[in-house]
């Protein structure tokens, strides 16, 4: 029953979402069928395209078919390079998935021992750093960040490899398997070829997973002050167990299915904000598609790039959903 | 002491308020550093030394900052400081123009559905849900996209993707306040829905979004950047910061200080927005704090 109701949210929130592209493609101000038909059409071919296209039927009719298209994979051409938008998005989606799952591991691998500690050494100098990290992570514009961070580990320091994902040498001459560079890299066996895709995402994966960070280090730091005064901690240090074992084994363990949440809902912000930084990054993935799109107004590639980013977002938040109820107890 | 009138207690509130504010001191910083912007954006004719959308390109053309140019000029000879204080307008511009448009919303939304019940409340917490399923950025990006690149579209597609939490959060509070014996006892005395809703209602469930949106002021800052970043925001020769950034971008490597100035201008307004929304919260709404 549960599940049959969760599945009925789904379908109404993918439809809502669906409503919502539709909608923003029918606002834009250009004649779709003029687009096609170019501006030396006559008024009978244009008349011709439009019903080629669906748009003399009413608006109802045109949003079945738009479903009806999705449905079957199909989200319209890009104008820009001539392909359909899907073969587009799966072309450039595993940079991005790339891009996010190193910010992830970055941000959730930093931010939860950082939270924990910031909630053990409450209002001493870790918890300080908690909040200033954060307070800079919430404050800052993180394409202005980016530029900074390439302008001083990339050309001042040399420390990094600068924008692109991997030197344009080993560009051809790695296969791509998976899309992965770094997976593809090693699957070639190439030592030489991996360093230089590590070199090039370190930097975009640490300022995303930076933003990350500091959202999971404030959620952890909170959670932990919940259970740190609870009166199972009390207990256990009225048995004399070692706090190393109470922070980390006891409280940490009940902390941790919130926390798990946080961070799949910080995995879904990651591929959205993976926007403005695989631009200026020039990280070819799906953020740069996008902006790409926009700056050219084909909005078939946008909205499908918008709605695959929705549907995303869509599928992590009831993933996480789910997974909070099977995995805390206390929700059955 | 007790207060002999309404006024008086009302104003012994507001002074107990802002002394547990001003105790905090970052809060009171972030309060200055936006009376500072507000300022900077009133007297943007007089503090600017330079024209801000006209520049030499002969002589001027990407100086290092230096004691005529304090923050230096950019690629098209124009002094950056005076873009930076005239480009202050446009960001108060778009934060009180979102939160204008938005926290309304959100706040008739909320309120109508927690009162209301039934499928009122369903209906429009459907749809909050399907904005809130939505990632902001992007659907902002979509929009702007849509409407055409320049200010008003930005604001207006961060306007319409800013509501939902609004919404949320003001159907909870209503829904607290809706059982309350004094909503009862005005409804015995015979007021409408919407009296209740204007009068009872509301002005109650205010203090908490006026914290939510201090604190979304930031995001609604570093919003608009990215869209004027991406060139859908204000358009050339407009002094938006993003704008500027997305300008200075050509030359970091070798003109650091033409995007350092306006993404340094970005951060601290954001940060400061941020600061006195934690000290709002901290008064205001002593729930929501740890």
């Amino acid at each position: 029953m549960k599940l049959l109701r969760l599945l009925a949210s789904l379908a109404l929130t993918a439809l809502g979402l669906l409503a919502v592209t539709f909608l923003i493609g029918r606002v834009v101000p250009t004649d779709p069928a003029l687009a096609v038909a170019g501006d030396r059409a006559t008024r009978e071919q244009l008349i011709e395209v439009r019903r080629q296209l669906g748009l003399d039927r009413s608006l109802y009719v045109q949003f079945g078919r738009y479903v009806a298209g999705i449905a079957r994979g199909d989200l319209g051409e890009s104008l820009l390079t001539g392909n359909s938008v899907t073969t587009d998005i799966a072309r450039v989606f595993p940079a991005t998935l790339e891009l996010a799952t190193v910010g992830i591991v970055f941000g959730a691998g930093l931010g939860i021992p950082l939270g924990v500690w910031a909630a053990v050494r409450r209002g001493r100098w870790p918890d300080q750093l908690s909040r200033v990290l954060g307070l800079v992570g919430y404050s800052a514009p993180i394409f202005w960040l980016g530029l900074t961070a390439l302008l001083l580990f990339y050309a001042k320091l040399g420390w990094v490899g600068g924008p692109g994902r991997i030197n344009v040498g080993f560009l051809y001459s790695v296969e791509p398997r998976t899309g992965l560079m770094l997976v593809d890299t090693l699957l070639a066996g190439d030592a030489e070829a991996f360093m230089s895709a590590v070199s090039h995402i370190v930097l975009p994966g640490a300022l995303l997973g930076y933003f990350s960070l500091a959202y999971i280090s404030r959620m952890a730091r909170s959670f932990m002050l919940k259970e740190l005064s609870s009166e199972y901690v009390v207990a256990a240090r009225a048995k004399g167990l070692p706090e190393r074992r109470i922070v980390w084994g006891h409280a940490l363990r009940n902390a941790a299915v919130p926390l798990l949440t946080v961070v799949a809902l910080s995995y879904a912000g990651l591929l959205e904000g993976s926007v403005l930084t695989e631009t200026v990054f020039a990280w070819p993935g799906l953020g740069q598609y996008i902006t790409h799109a926009l700056q050219s107004a084909d909005m078939n590639a946008v909205l499908g790039g918008t709605l695959v980013v929705g549907a995303i977002f869509i599928g992590i938040n009831m993933l996480s959903d789910v997974l909070y109820r099977l995995l805390d107890p206390r929700t059955k | 002491m007790t207060p002999a009138s309404r006024h008086q207690a009302a104003i012994a509130r507001v002074k107990k308020g802002w002394q547990a504010f001003a105790r905090n001191r970052l809060a009171l910083t972030g309060l200055m550093l936006i009376a500072l912007l507000a300022a900077t954006a009133l007297l943007a004719p007089w503090l600017a030394t330079f024209d801000p959308t006209q520049g030499d390109l002969q002589t001027t053309r990407l100086l290092a900052p230096s004691g005529t140019h304090w923050l230096g000029t950019d690629d098209q000879g124009r002094d950056i400081l005076s873009r930076l204080i005239w480009g202050s307008r446009i960001t108060l511009l778009i934060v009180v123009l979102v939160a204008v448009l938005a926290a309304p919303l959100g706040l008739l939304v909320g309120t109508a559905a927690g009162f209301f019940g039934g499928w009122v409340d369903a209906l429009l917490m459907r749809l909050t849900d399907i904005f809130l399923a939505f990632p902001r950025l992007i659907l902002a990006l979509a929009l702007a996209a849509a409407l055409g690149p320049g200010i008003e579209n930005a604001v207006l597609a961060i306007a319409l993707t800013a509501w939902p939490p609004y919404a949320r959060l003001a159907r909870a509070e209503t829904l607290a306040l809706r059982q309350a014996d004094y909503i009862a006892a005005v409804k015995l005395a015979g007021a409408s829905s919407s009296r209740i809703l204007l009068r009872h209602i509301m002005p109650l469930a205010l203090p908490s979004l006026i914290v939510r949106v201090t604190l979304d002021m930031a995001g609604i800052i570093l919003t608009a950047a990215g869209l004027g970043f991406l060139g859908l925001g204000a358009q050339p020769p407009s002094p938006e910061w993003g704008a500027m950034i997305a300008g200075g971008r050509a030359f970091v490597l070798d003109q650091w200080w033409v995007a350092a100035g306006p993404g340094a201008a970005i951060f601290v307004v954001s940060l400061a927005f941020n600061l006195l929304g934690d000290g709002l919260r901290d008064v205001l709404d002593p729930k929501g704090s740890e």
